[in-house]
């Protein structure tokens, strides 16, 4: 682990955050790519035209497929196999875990070459080859970094953007036994040619999936490096690690998500590969792998279904969009989420994955409810409102906070009666006394430390707004103006609209 | 025709005069606004940690509030946005989600019923200073108040709108989120003021006051003598000084 590794400890979200928000190398590289990030994405949507549109025609594709994915997973196994592909389904981690390791035993593998997979993450997968003497080697240029650090991926398309690149070039210096000038083209050119020669070696070439098309039983993946493409080709073994809702129905579907994709990733229109893959090599083609697995991962996915708090979970394309709009995610990185998945997505799929609620920390609570990552997610994920009910279930299970439900009590006794609550503002006005300067509040005690380590609050005025309501109400009645014929007529319509349905103004949420 | 106030803890206990603005600006357009004294809070603090059932005990007062109101004005785009959260909240209960869906249907954020309803753009005030705006994240992403203030902003005589960087990006209040990762929250609010100085604004105006009250509050921490405050205020002093 290098020195300026945000890996290392933390039990809970708020000391890994601490730990992030002191780290100014992280804060900064965080920042300068998640702003070009999502900038990028804002212009290509933008560009694009009817880009709402298009996210509607993703989210329905979504909606249906994963409404039907018991359907579409059947159908997608029958072609793949038709096709000549072992096919093989895995309900958690520990069984996708042992089916790769068998293909790589069975194959005798001594390396593995790997593009850019978050499912393989998910598994440990490269800690389990390890362990079996098979070595793994990350072929995406951010995974090979995060790979020599001893890292995992901070962020779910750009893997090491908490690094910069005097610390990338540290890293590639120790690799290479020579000192690389912190410069992209060098840095770059030399894992171009140390993994040239691991693609010729490997026996096996391991990928993800982007999406998987039910109708022919093909692959896809989307890549910019031409490195996927690569792990495709060259070894005689390919496995494919896949999520169970990576489907998609047919190739029509494929050009919504083709749009949708690349232009919320990145900015960019298209990747600079895609590949679509069907079956292994047949004999008129000029490459490709002799025997190909897909393993298709369920681990905690099928959870989700039926629930229809979390069913659009399955949704997501793994963009990374949400990460780059997220302002709590541009201010801790993705470590300090604590799992595979970082950023909003992370925060709201780890818990779902895992039906034991007494395994969720308290990674929920580590958002603001912004509602950014809903408006930049190009499936249209109500994610702000996911995490409120990750909170209300983990309430429900009887892991709250004792502090904070006797304080939530307290809330609705005293909210539940005006008269209550005229009580307490009350007594706030007379007992603040105590603390007020100024026409502020400044002591860092109790609720107020944290809040108070950053603000001063304001003091309560002496009367408020309903003390003050029966003067005010008498001086407005008294000099009312006459409401414009117009407006009146408008709201009298307005009003009659609501009533016979037709009315009310909707929400954006 | 009634038209009700719903006026929100923190302008109820904290900030007086935004109601004051609102209530004696709407008054120029014929609007004489109610206050059913039976409404205490949204619920959102509740909610939003999860406790629905207090969240549930909290938004019958305002539910029973506003019955029988024909529209529902709030200084708030969030606790306006909270409204839209009751049918999930009673959607065990038929009677009281009827309810929630006609509330719903009647609630309007400040510049939205301004600018919707009552159809003013102009105000007919003055306001010659340098002023930046923060849209706060539930009133203009979740409740579509986008166009509305920029609209009534534009109008105002003398006043110069500085674009705020970053404008979208949250403030980092979020509720109990501030005092429960207070930390995270910090760095997000010191951030923001540092984007409101960059402009070097007089005045940083907005359409939630506890958005506000966070700005503010890390603002006067670090002594920047910037002027905040709710747009209801900064029309109704530009329509008392024209």
């Amino acid at each position: 682990m290098s020195a300026t590794g945000t890996q290392a400890g933390g039990a809970t979200v708020k000391e890994r955050a601490e730990l992030a928000l002191n780290n100014d190398f992280l804060r900064k590289a965080v920042k300068f790519t998640t702003e070009r990030l999502r900038a990028g994405k804002e212009n290509a949507a933008a560009d694009h035209g009817n880009w709402d549109d298009w996210r509607e025609r993703g989210r329905q594709i979504r909606l249906h497929t994963i409404a039907h994915l018991d359907y579409y997973l059947n159908l997608f196994a029958d072609n793949a196999r038709a096709n000549g592909v072992h096919v093989h389904f895995a309900d958690t981690a520990a069984e996708a875990v042992k089916i790769s390791l068998d293909i790589a035993k069975h194959a005798q593998a001594k390396t593995v070459v790997k593009s850019k997979s978050m499912v393989t993450e998910e598994l440990h997968l490269n800690h389990a080859l390890e362990e079996i003497g098979v070595e793994a080697i990350e072929t995406d240029l951010g995974e090979y970094i995060i790979q020599l650090a001893g890292e995992t991926p901070s962020h779910i398309i750009i893997p090491a953007i908490h690094k910069n690149r005097y610390q990338i070039a540290e890293l590639l210096s120790a690799d290479a036994g020579e000192t690389l000038a912190p410069d992209t083209q060098v840095l770059a050119g030399f894992v171009r040619r140390k993994l040239r020669e691991k693609f010729l070696e490997a026996d096996i070439g391991m990928t993800g999936c982007n999406f998987a098309i039910a109708e022919t039983g093909s692959m896809v993946l989307f890549e910019n490096e031409g490195n996927a493409r690569m792990v495709t080709t060259v070894p005689k073994t390919q496995i494919t690690l896949m999520g169970m809702e990576r489907i998609i129905p047919s190739f029509a579907d494929l050009e919504v998500m083709a749009t949708l994709l690349p232009r919320s990733a990145t900015g960019q229109k298209l990747t600079v590969y895609m590949s679509g893959i069907t079956g292994p090599r047949r004999d008129a083609d000029a490459d490709g792998p002799e025997e190909m697995h897909i393993v298709i991962v369920d681990n905690g996915r099928s959870l989700q279904l039926g629930d229809p708090e979390f069913q659009e979970l399955l949704n997501c394309i793994r963009c990374g969009a949400c990460l780059n709009a997220c302002p709590v995610y541009r201010h801790i990185g993705g470590h300090a989420y604590g799992g595979t998945y970082s950023g909003p997505i992370g925060a709201v799929l780890t818990p779902a994955l895992k039906k034991n609620v007494a395994e969720w920390d308290d990674i929920a609570n580590a958002s603001s409810l912004c509602g950014a990552c809903y408006e930049a997610c190009p499936v249209k994920i109500p994610l702000h409102e996911m995490l409120i009910y990750l909170r209300r279930r983990k309430l429900e299970a009887g892991r709250g906070d004792k502090m904070e439900a006797l304080g939530m009590k307290g809330f609705a006794a005293v909210m539940s009666n005006a008269k209550r609550y005229r009580a307490v503002v009350k007594l706030g006005q007379l007992g603040q006394k105590l603390v007020v300067r100024d026409g502020g509040i400044r002591v860092k005690l109790g609720p107020l430390k944290g809040w108070n380590t950053y603000r001063v609050t304001p003091s309560l005025p002496k009367a408020s707004f309903r003390q003050q309501w029966k003067t005010m109400e008498e001086e407005i009645r008294h000099g009312l103006q006459d409401m414009d014929p117009a407006v009146k007529s408008r709201m009298e319509q307005i009003v009659k609209d609501r009533e016979s349905g037709k009315g009310g103004h909707g929400h954006h949420g | 025709m009634k038209v009700s106030l719903f006026i929100t803890c923190l302008s109820d206990a904290l900030y007086p005069r935004v109601g004051e603005a609102m209530v004696r600006l709407l008054a120029k357009y014929g609007v004489a606004l109610e206050l059913p004294s039976v409404q205490t809070c949204c619920g959102q603090p509740a909610f939003n940690s999860g406790y629905w059932k207090e969240a549930r005990e909290s938004a019958s007062t305002i539910i029973a509030a506003f019955e029988d109101a024909d529209f529902v004005i709030s200084p708030s785009g969030s606790c306006t946005f909270m409204i839209h959260h009751y049918p999930k909240l009673f959607e065990d209960d038929p009677v009281m989600l009827e309810k929630a869906l006609q509330l719903q249907a009647k609630a309007y954020e400040f510049t939205q019923f301004l600018v919707q309803v009552l159809g003013v753009t102009d105000v007919g005030a003055q306001f010659p200073h340098k002023v930046t705006y923060h849209p706060s994240c539930h009133g203009s992403r979740l409740l579509g108040v986008k166009e509305e203030p920029l609209l009534l902003m534009e109008r105002v005589d003398g006043l110069e709108l500085v674009p705020l960087p970053f404008a979208n990006d949250c403030c980092g209040f979020g509720g109990t989120f501030a005092v429960k990762m207070s930390d995270i929250s910090g760095a997000m609010v010191t951030e923001k003021s540092d984007h409101v100085l960059e402009t070097e604004a007089e005045v940083l105006v907005g359409l939630d006051m506890a958005c506000l009250m966070n700005i503010a509050g890390n603002l006067r921490y670090r002594d920047k003598p910037v002027r905040v405050m709710h747009l209801a205020e900064l029309l109704y002093e530009g329509v008392k000084g024209a």
